[in-house]
């Protein structure tokens, strides 16, 4: 792909200084990655095994990558990655939130094994974090919905109450509320990130609640199965483009698209220039994709869509953009005001105009 | 919250939609529980079962002949479990343990090309007016067929257990098998044929996920359902109407709960969704302070003929 951008990115991240000089083994750099799900999930997981044979492919027989799939969150991740570590992997990546206290362990014990958290906040000497701003796809997907729904219900499966799938349903909710002031929300926690009979078990429910229009932050396909059967029912493809599914349900999809980091990074950790940070790229760097918008969309629809999408990535309009309340009715944002990374990265609360209590 | 927007209705056919997986693999596995084998493999049959379903039904444009194909998958995989737990006397708590991760790693394998392919769905039985009815249109009337054939099943089993002397057989064998044993009867023989009814049965449901319920096959597709029907047995302590009961009590607290989380209920679903599990446990303390716990005698016991 852009094999120059992200050399040029490589060589940026050579400009920082080390923080000790890497011993420098004999045969390839092993890099290992914990999955949260299947690599055949068709979503989440799968975008991050892209990445794997990403770096497999930019380095050959210079890198070695394992991985281990359906690595449950909470204690079973330490073996995991004890594992990894024990078996000589010099940098793993994480790919779940919830592998973060985990992950801080196991570095605590492997000082010289660099660790890369996807989606979480804490940081350590070998411990970086990254993610994507997902909430800038969203905010495209609630556009195209408020624009596209009939029954003026929105239906939203939601995994985790984090700030990360908070931010989705704000970001979503207020540019399908911008487009279309009768529009509402309706949010099912699932509790996981996935289990297909489940995510069709609860777009299910949306759909006989009334819901016309699916969002999922849970990584299977089924809730796009279960909106065709129905019928009459929009989708977007989550952190996968879901393209098997377009022109109807799928409409659009948010893509994850972390090949580029995790190719930059093992050559960081192969020359001995990796360093602890805090990624955070969207829409403008292509970390966060915009999957095709598909002829079910009407034109005037899809350019605006594109528009909002094209000014994200320019950078000239954030979607938390002032005048924002609370849920509560207390001031957020004023005018103009944009919101900050810091408030974003911990955001535990649903803006004005959400129905529900985000669950403690 | 607005509670008004869930329709009862609609409410009780997905209930039944979201239970009818888990009540095949109940319904199964408590004939061979019945028969005094304990097969912890339910998850293993029933994946394998939804991937060989699956594939046989996207390769042929059948539902139906996928359902066949799945009942024949489990079926095979369970008479492995028989082979090495009633033939070699392997441990079957271990062997059990063995076959769902076996069965997990083998449909990851045959999966692999059906990832992300649609499935020819099952059409709804079609009654003509009956499903037109109100209220009981839905949820009588309106499903497709292996909802009935699981329901027909349950009945079968029942009948089966309680009133044939093939079932009566099949008891003794799960009570006492050195006392069937004496009596003549082919003690490795019924459990067998027990074993493979159970893996068929198991079979269905999984299919039942990856040609209806889902519609489509991705790795790790039961995520678990296998493990609620070995609950639901003990729930039903080995009682075929419980199971049936059990059954729709976890599918419908399953489907319920996100139903009252779409209407905006503000109760934690934690509560609900862990209750079927309580309600397990409870049931369970209560059979035994009752003194009887309604297990057979000789489940999970290794039998050998000469001993």
């Amino acid at each position: 792909m852009k094999r120059r951008t992200i050399l040029k990115g490589a060589g940026a991240l050579a400009l920082g200084s080390t923080l000790g000089s890497r011993v420098l083994a004999a045969g390839p750099t092993k890099v290992g990655f914990i999955y949260v799900g299947p690599i055949g999930d068709g979503g989440w997981t799968y975008q991050h095994d892209q990445g794997r044979l990403a770096v497999e492919a930019e380095f050959g027989d210079a890198v070695e990558t394992v991985y281990q799939e359906s690595v449950p969150e909470g204690a079973d991740a330490v073996r995991a990655m004890t594992q990894m570590a024990l078996q000589g992997a010099e940098l793993i990546f994480a790919t779940s939130f919830g592998y973060m206290d985990q992950v801080l362990e196991v570095a605590a014990k492997f000082p010289n094994v660099k660790f890369e958290h996807a989606t979480g906040y804490k940081t350590a000497d070998n411990v970086g974090v990254y993610s994507a701003r997902f909430y800038e796809g969203r905010a495209v997907q609630g556009t195209i919905a408020g624009r596209m729904t009939r029954s003026n219900v929105i239906g939203y499966i939601a995994s985790f109450p984090i700030p990360e799938v908070i931010r989705g349903i704000n970001s979503a909710f207020i540019h399908a509320r911008k487009v279309n002031p009768d529009v509402q929300f309706k949010v099912i926690w699932a509790y996981t990130w996935f289990d297909p009979a489940k995510e069709a078990d609860a777009a299910k429910a949306l759909i006989e609640q009334g819901a016309d229009v699916i969002l999922q932050h849970t990584d299977s396909t089924a809730p796009q199965a279960a909106a065709q059967e129905a019928g009459n029912v929009i989708t977007f493809g989550q952190a996968s483009d879901m393209a098997e599914y377009a022109p109807l349900p799928r409409v659009s999809s948010i893509i994850d698209n972390w090949a580029p980091y995790y190719v930059a990074r093992t050559r960081a950790v192969m020359d001995g220039t990796w360093q602890s940070d805090n990624t955070w790229d969207g829409i403008g760097k292509g970390m966060v994709g915009i999957g095709e918008i598909s002829s079910a969309v009407p034109a005037e629809v899809k350019a605006e869509a594109e528009a909002l999408r094209d000014a994200i990535a320019a950078g000239s309009y954030h979607p938390f953009t002032g005048p924002l309340r609370k849920q509560d009715g207390s001031d957020w944002l004023a005018e103009g005001e944009v919101a900050d990374d810091g408030t974003l990265a911990g955001m535990g609360f649903y803006v004005e105009g959400l129905e529900g209590d985000v669950p403690s | 919250m607005d509670l008004t927007s869930i329709n009862p209705v609609l409410l009780i056919a997905s209930l039944m939609v979201a239970a009818t997986p888990i009540l095949l693999a109940a319904i199964g596995e408590l004939v061979v529980e019945k028969a005094g084998v304990l097969n912890l493999g339910v998850e293993g049959m029933m994946i394998t079962g939804a991937v060989v379903g699956f594939a046989a039904g996207v390769n042929t444009g059948s539902p139906a002949l996928g359902f066949v194909a799945a009942a024949l998958g489990g079926a095979a995989l369970s008479l492995l479990f028989g082979l090495l737990t009633q033939y070699l006397l392997s441990n079957q708590v271990a062997t059990g343990l063995a076959l769902t991760l076996f069965g997990l790693g083998l449909s990851a394998l045959i999966g692999k090309p059906y990832e992300g392919i649609k499935s020819p769905t099952l059409q709804k039985l079609d009654l003509g007016p009956l499903g037109d009815l109100p209220v009981v249109g839905p949820i009588l009337f309106g499903h497709d067929p292996v909802v009935y054939l699981s329901l027909l099943m349950v009945l079968g089993v029942w009948w089966g257990l309680g009133h044939s002397r093939a079932g009566l057989i099949l008891r003794a064998v799960g009570e006492n098998h050195d006392a069937a044993h004496a009596l003549g009867y082919k003690v490795v023989r019924v459990r067998m044929a027990a074993i493979a009814f159970g893996g068929a049965s198991a079979g269905l449901g999984g299919a039942y996920i990856s040609l209806v319920r889902v519609p489509q096959w991705v790795e790790g597709l039961t995520a678990g359902a296998g493990w609620i029907a070995l609950a639901i047995v003990v729930f039903a302590s080995w009682r075929p109407w419980r199971a049936l009961l059990g059954a729709y009590l976890f599918g419908g607290v399953t489907v319920l709960q996100l139903n009252l989380q779409a209407a905006g209920l503000a109760i934690p679903v934690e509560y609900l969704s862990m209750s079927p599990y309580v309600v397990t446990i409870l049931v369970l303390v209560l059979i035994s302070a009752r003194g009887q716990h309604g297990a057979p005698g000789a489940l999970g016991r290794v039998f050998h003929g000469t001993g």
